[in-house]
């Protein structure tokens, strides 16, 4: 390269310069464009195009003073283009009424904070559940469509059917790009609350070499939309459950292999910092008095971990109170649970019962009834549960865990004849 | 934008004529057609006459063949519409939650096709 025209840049530098605006800006350059165009597809094009223009724009004439707005004022032009070409009239007219005015605005603008409208449209309860996690870990936190697939176990081309499929109800439906009105605001905020917590557990229950952590990408959500809506009581109930249950993410998993219920952690290993931060948040959402079902489940994840063990009575006592919003059979199962480690397993056993045609295809059902057919001293009837509970195991480590309880169970038995 | 509210009753389910349940969802359908115009957002709507008065009619190797019954026997029938114009499916659906039939029936909201040209 001889005499490079003044203000050119290597392209080196370009593609560095672009490639950082994009992993750090996306969402927020996607959410601005799709809630004016009320359609993502088109706004992913609009980017892409406006991301490939930079490539040669920038090398000649220089970086612009803010890359961002640089980006949003070329990706309007480029839909504004599209949408003229366009065959539906309705769509067209109300998306171009909203770009038009805002091509004029100038670049250093600061970029609108879109996001949740558009982790709104997202998790629209219009969309099924599958779909609404896979297009906001797409669009909101700019996963390929490879890395969805891995962590859901789908194809490729699967996944990539499935986005196409809820980006095009987003915009043939109608699918608002809005942040919900007060009469619609619990009910959609439990859809998005519901697909970040999929996300999360999703995570929680993968293996530790997944190349993309969907715990984390889970925490980066809850705490965006905490910060873009603030001070709302399950928004920060969802944030700490996630924190407090997270911080025992290394304990999780004991030196053998097996999987390990909090009383068995060794507590050293749990993240300090995170148990603060998510207490502290989980202390403000009630001081709000405005109870709801992820700050009871915060709370039980906090009495878990309570010293010098979990604090079984309080754990029982909010289930119930979770039962009230949530009436499912699991978690009855639950409560069942905690009112056998509180000290009365023959109470906890009869529930257990009475949820088996509910529950019967459930493993935890099935490591619940043998956990408290042992503690009832039924050990026949709980080797057989441990047995039914063990083929059925999700994974390894917790196969391994129910495992060491059968032979606990069984050296007793063997051990009774000599007595 | 304009969706079609397709109203599919279960005949089990609804209240028999005559009944205070059954005045009671007449008057509810009275309150949403108010309420469709007031708002401004009713482009048309009407009830249909049972699934057996239906008649379903297809062309096979170019023979019109004529049955009587509906398209197809399933326990809700489509028992009336709605389009309306509204903004979003936001309020779409929440037109059509004021529909009485929602209490013992389905509504199923579509987008309504734009074929308007370019301009």
């Amino acid at each position: 390269m001889v005499n490079p025209a003044p203000g050119a840049v290597s392209a080196i530098t370009v593609a560095k310069e672009l490639d950082r605006v994009m992993r750090s800006d996306q969402g927020r350059l996607l959410a601005a464009l799709a809630a004016g165009l009320r359609d993502i597809s088109l706004a992913e094009e609009a980017l892409q195009e406006a991301a490939i223009s930079a490539l040669a724009h920038w090398g000649r004439s220089g970086l612009p003073r803010s890359p961002q707005g640089w980006l949003l004022q070329v990706a309007r032009r480029k839909a504004i283009d599209r949408l003229r070409g366009t065959t539906r009239e309705a769509q067209k007219a109300r998306a171009l009424a909203v770009l038009i005015p805002d091509e004029g605005a100038t670049q250093s603008e600061t970029i609108p904070d879109q996001r949740l409208r558009l982790i709104f449209a997202c998790c629209h309860p219009a969309l099924e559940l599958k779909s609404r996690v896979a297009l906001t870990l797409r669009s909101v936190c700019g996963l390929t469509t490879a890395e969805i697939a891995r962590a859901f176990l789908d194809t490729e081309p699967t996944m990539g059917q499935r986005l196409s499929r809820a980006k095009a109800k987003i915009a043939v439906a109608g699918i608002p790009f809005a942040i919900p009105e007060a009469d619609l605001w619990p009910s959609r905020l439990e859809s998005v609350l519901t697909t970040v917590y999929l996300i999360f557990t999703t995570g929680y229950l993968a293996p530790p070499d997944e190349p993309r952590d969907l715990c984390r990408e889970a925490e980066f959500l809850m705490r965006l939309i905490d910060q873009l809506r603030p001070d709302d009581p399950e928004i920060e109930g969802a944030l700490a459950m996630m924190l407090l249950t997270s911080a025992r993410r290394r304990a999780r998993i004991g030196v053998d292999g097996i999987s390990l219920p909090p009383s068995m952690q060794n507590r050293s290993l749990w993240d300090a910092s995170r148990v603060a931060e998510g207490r502290a948040i989980l202390a403000r959402a009630m001081e709000r008095l405005q109870p709801g079902p992820y700050q009871i489940k915060a709370a039980i994840a906090d009495c878990h971990m309570a010293e010098p063990g979990p604090d079984w009575p309080q754990i029982a006592a909010l289930y119930f109170a979770l039962w009230r919003h949530e009436p499912t059979p699991i978690v009855s199962l639950n409560a069942a649970v905690a009112i056998a480690e509180a000290g009365d397993p023959t109470h906890g056993l009869a529930i257990i019962e009475g949820l088996e045609e509910q529950l019967r295809d459930y493993q935890p059902w099935h490591a619940a009834r043998a956990a408290m057919l042992g503690m009832t001293g039924d050990k026949f009837a709980a080797a057989q549960a441990y047995r039914r509970a063990i083929a059925m195991a999700p994974t390894a480590p917790d196969a391994l865990f129910l495992e060491q309880r059968l032979a606990d169970i069984e050296t007793q038995e063997n051990v009774q004849p000599d007595a | 934008m304009q969706y079609m509210l397709l109203i599919y009753n279960n005949p089990v389910l609804e209240p028999a004529h005559g009944t205070p349940a059954f005045k009671q969802m007449m008057d509810g359908y009275f309150a949403v057609n108010e309420r469709l115009k007031a708002d401004g957002v009713l482009r048309s709507g009407d009830g249909l006459q049972g699934v057996e008065t239906a008649t379903t009619l297809r062309i096979k190797s170019g023979k019109v063949e004529t049955m009587d019954g509906p398209f197809a026997e399933t326990r809700e029938h489509l028992g009336g519409y709605y389009v309306i114009d509204v903004p979003d499916l936001d309020a779409a659906l929440t037109y059509a939650a004021l529909i009485p039939s929602a209490h013992f029936g389905t509504i199923e909201v579509r987008p309504v096709m734009d074929y308007t040209p370019a301009g």
